[in-house]
């Protein structure tokens, strides 16, 4: 009954007394297992190596650009391809300007929307509110581009930047941001992406409001507290790590996105200004406008835009994970 | 008790209200922020999703998904038969690459590397790669492959799969987790080993979860556009080599039609976005449909 | 191996006192069924933490032995001993041996896969795969290549389990669709299915409702004609009424360390330990005293 005894039939009774052998199985079991592991492991690595391609592939070819601009290229906000003179801190500052735009529109929404989907919502609108957030979240970025592009800006130039200008433009501080009348703009780059980035503060907010201990609102309300004094009580410092951590994975994506942002952005180059209605540019946009005719040197930078893009969408986002995962091992008491 | 009980107009007893004004008030604008965000977010949804609907459907004829692109982009006429095939070519490509490596990337962080070092790094990259903007995925393919092999659809594919292996292996470990562990227990009890307990017990039981989640980043990677846009070219004609030639896709045409001034190329573009927000929809749903399932049969 | 002549009737076997190695089984007669497990000076640790020690005890074919005691004495560790289940736990170590028929299961040339094929386990809360009923019996005989009929195995391991009458018409249903007590009849089923020598099962009644678990109670009587059956039970009249051995360990506090290690206090024919047992602990358990 010695034989490879991974298809024997096995008898129920003694086995013959001593025979060590058979149990120590066919080896080809184990070998099983060991190059399964392996496989599994070789496909987990995959998602290092790629990592480490993307970084150093860009930089590679980004480095002509890198080494004849020097600090410049994040300093100087002269980009002239043709003089090759590449700039990038007003396309730097595009970026941000539009994704704190975004975040300042989109983060008392979706924090209204996170609190009154689990504390005030009747029960049977929960499930709906999801599913807008979940259609919201599915529309692909070049649809809500083209809908910018070709409904929003038209519209919100004459009819919504125009007057406000016109009214507060002279006014000192609100006339500094308040100005302009560009329907492609980084505020209309804010609201595109404002309405983007509101499904996934939307939902990590949720999932963070969830998990304050129904004994903290308990408590809160147990005193006598309005819905809204309990919220302010139990829940907002409960989840505040966690929202934090929502809002800035929000602003990570809000300043990777690219394509909605090159069609309503407005794409004027090297224009930095405070006007909030007034066109500019942001790094994804500049790369995906400029891309298909550039050569060279000017290719060379565009790619080490993309290199700056990572780098400073990587920093956020690991930051972002980092306040939320201490924000975890709070709520778990450890 | 006077102060606690008074008497209504109607001559009832009641408990008499003895919060202060301003903290009702303060109530009640909390409870309209509340409300008020959630219509808020309703009314771009409506209003895209309502554009779309009624400037795309006029576009989608019979020709719309057989003809190819019309030569002159001015013009109206031809149809989105190569960009549909375009994606749904190139996502494929990307979710046939993806989704192996990520599930078996799954199974390793979860059923071998448990909390070791090599584990929690991958996860962490993983969760890093989530982040890492489309463009640069485009670009990093770029560099790699369309320098040296041109354009075609397998780029794209290439910078799609990039962008759904994180998704899919977080959601996949996600799914495996739920797996109860006294199934493993009971298939490794009758003498299998681990890989055949992973293949025959753990993968089906997981099955409806990991098909939600691969679907759902089949949807996202569909609607993508700045991966695309370096590393397939253009094409106005039906390409169904995917390692050789430019192609399109439904995304890049809607974002070139999107920038001309051009009355029939901006209709183009609505009549393409419908297709690729019904496209996406269908995915989402399904996902949707497919995980409530599952959660329903857990339940049980 | 020396052998003692057990004194039955009146409780005091010559030398067996508490603190001498109980692996001198005392013969009850002279047709001894042969020696299944032959476990000698057992100590089980979970990282450092010693979790149950100095176990000696022989499991007997065809026989079904009972493993009693207070919760965290270790019957449970022990048990999964048997069939190296508890090599999934990490940090889980053992020093001793663990004989089967004379091959010490933790030698390391020894394949656990290849001692779980012959020793099966039902676990406490009965837990079937997600598949069908036909598919969970053929699960076990389907991946390890068996050559006859699946329909027959089927078959038979639900006869043997008391289960077929009951589930013969719906084979392709879902499993999780039977009651609680019919699940772990399953279990038992699947378990038959890779026929096995030995099953081993842990506290399989504790979820069950008294009538499920007279019904596995009898089904047990009528396994060890074909099987032997070691079973952990925290309920001692279960222990009474099936088995024909029982062993019964406690916990002892380790001063310096304040923690508490189980140990075996007692192994003798289940009439015995019930009647007249040897250890005052082992009496103050079984009437009652505590635990």
């Amino acid at each position: 009954m010695a034989s490879s005894a991974s298809d024997q039939h096995i008898a129920p009774g003694v086995l013959p007394g001593g025979d060590a052998v058979s149990l120590h199985g066919s080896g080809s079991g184990r070998r099983g297992d060991r190059i399964f592991r392996a496989v599994a492991l070789c496909a987990g690595l995959v998602v290092l190596a790629v990592l480490a391609l993307i970084a150093a592939s860009t930089t590679h070819e980004a480095w002509p650009a890198f080494r004849s601009q020097g600090l410049s290229f994040v300093t100087s906000s002269t980009w002239v391809p043709a003089e090759g003179r590449f700039g990038a801190l007003a396309f730097i500052y595009g970026t941000v300007l539009s994704s704190v735009l975004a975040l300042l529109l989109a983060v008392p929404v979706s924090l209204g929307i996170a609190l009154y989907a689990n504390e005030a919502a009747p029960s049977r609108i929960r499930r709906p509110i999801v599913y807008v957030m979940d259609l919201l979240a599915a529309i692909p970025s070049v649809v809500y581009g083209l809908w910018g592009i070709i409904v929003l800006a038209p519209f919100i130039g004459p009819h919504v930047y125009e007057p406000i200008s016109s009214a507060v433009g002279d006014w000192p501080v609100i006339g500094w941001f308040l100005n302009g009348s560009s329907g492609r703009s980084f505020m209309t780059a804010g609201i595109i992406l404002a309405i983007m980035i509101t499904p996934i503060v939307t939902s990590l907010s949720r999932e963070v409001i969830a998990t304050v201990p129904s004994a903290q609102r308990e408590a809160a309300y147990g005193m006598g507290a309005t819905r809204w004094e309990m919220i302010r009580t139990a829940v907002l410092p409960w989840g505040r790590g966690g929202i934090v951590g929502a809002v800035m994975l929000g602003l990570g994506r809000a300043m990777g996105e690219t394509i909605a942002v090159a069609l309503v952005i407005g794409s004027q180059s090297g224009q930095i200004t405070t006007h909030l209605f007034e066109a500019g540019d942001s790094m994804a946009a500049v790369i995906v406008n400029q891309f298909g005719e550039a050569t060279g040197t000017h290719r060379a930078a565009l790619i080490g835009l993309g290199v700056v893009l990572f780098l400073v969408t990587i920093l956020v986002n690991v930051s972002a994970r980092t306040i939320v995962g201490r924000f975890d091992r709070r709520a778990q008491g450890v | 008790m006077s102060e606690l009980i008074e008497r209504t107009a109607t001559g009832e007893l009641m408990l008499r209200d003895t919060t202060r004004r301003s903290r009702r008030v303060r109530n009640r604008l909390a409870s309209i922020w509340m409300v008020g965000s959630l219509l808020i977010a309703v009314i771009p949804l409506a209003l895209v999703i309502g554009y779309v609907l009624v400037k795309g459907i006029g576009q989608l004829t019979p020709d719309w998904f057989t003809k190819d692109l019309p030569a002159v982009t001015r013009k109206a006429g031809g149809g989105m038969g190569p960009a549909i095939m375009g994606t749904l070519l190139i996502t494929l490509a990307a979710a046939a690459m993806a989704v192996p490596l990520g599930v078996l990337g799954a199974i390793y962080l979860h059923e071998y590397g448990g909390s070791g070092r090599v584990a929690r790094l991958i996860r962490f990259m993983a969760d890093v790669m989530t982040g890492v903007p489309s463009i640069v995925m485009g670009l990093f393919v770029y560099t790699v492959w369309t320098l040296s092999h041109g354009l075609s659809a397998f780029g794209g594919a290439l910078a799609l799969a990039c962008l759904m292996l994180p998704i899919i292996i977080r959601t996949t470990e996600e799914m495996l987790r739920l797996v109860p562990d006294e199934l493993r227990q009971a298939s490794y009890a009758l003498g299998n080993r681990k890989w055949r307990t992973v293949v025959s017990v753990v993968l089906p039981a997981a099955f409806g979860g990991i098909t939600s989640g691969v679907m759902l980043a089949i949807a996202r990677a569909a609607g993508e556009t700045a991966p695309l846009v370096f590393t397939i070219g253009a094409a106005r004609k039906l390409n169904l080599d995917i390692f050789d030639g430019p192609t399109t896709a439904l995304s890049v045409q809607i974002f070139g039609n999107a920038q001309t001034p051009y009355e029939a190329a901006q209709a183009r573009a609505w009549g393409a976005a419908l297709t690729l927000v019904a496209i996406v929809f269908i995915l989402t749903i399904l996902a949707r449909v497919i995980s409530a399932r599952v959660a329903r049969r857990h339940n049980a | 191996m020396s052998q003692h002549s057990a004194l039955e009737s009146d409780g005091t076997a010559e030398g067996a006192s508490s603190d001498e190695h109980i692996s001198e089984v005392p013969q009850i007669d002279a047709a001894e069924s042969e020696v299944v497990f032959d476990v000698r000076d057992l100590d089980v640790y979970y990282g450092s933490f010693l979790a149950v020690r100095d176990v000696n005890l022989q499991v007997r074919q065809h026989e079904i032995t009972a493993f009693i005691g207070p919760s965290g004495c270790g019957k449970s560790t022990v048990l999964r001993c048997f069939d190296r289940m508890n090599d999934l736990i990490e940090g889980a170590r053992v020093e001793g041996s663990v004989l089967y028929h004379g091959v010490d299961l933790y030698d390391e040339r020894v394949d656990p896969v290849e001692v779980r094929k012959r020793i099966g386990m039902v676990f406490q809360k009965p837990n079937p795969f997600p598949k069908s009923i036909y598919d969970n019996i053929a699960f076990g005989p389907r991946l390890a290549g068996s050559r006859e009929n699946l329909d027959d195995v089927v078959e038979r391991a639900l006869r043997q389990a008391a289960l077929w009458d009951e589930v013969k018409d719906r084979l392709k249903k879902s499993a999780m669709g039977l009651s609680g007590g019919q699940q772990q009849r399953l279990c038992i089923a699947r378990a038959i299915a890779v026929e096995p020598e030995v099953i081993l099962m842990d506290e399989p009644c504790s979820a069950l409702d008294p009538i499920a678990t007279a019904r596995i109670e009898d089904l047990m009587q009528e396994l060890t004609s074909e099987y032997t059956i070691i079973i952990v039970t925290h309920n001692m009249q279960q222990a009474a009424r099936v088995s024909d051995r029982t062993a019964f360990f406690t916990t002892e506090v380790n001063a310096e360390s304040d923690t508490r290690t189980g140990c075996l206090v007692e192994y003798a024919p289940t009439n015995k330990i019930f009647s007249a047992p040897e250890d005052e602990r082992t009496e103050n358990y079984v009437t009652g005293r505590f635990g």
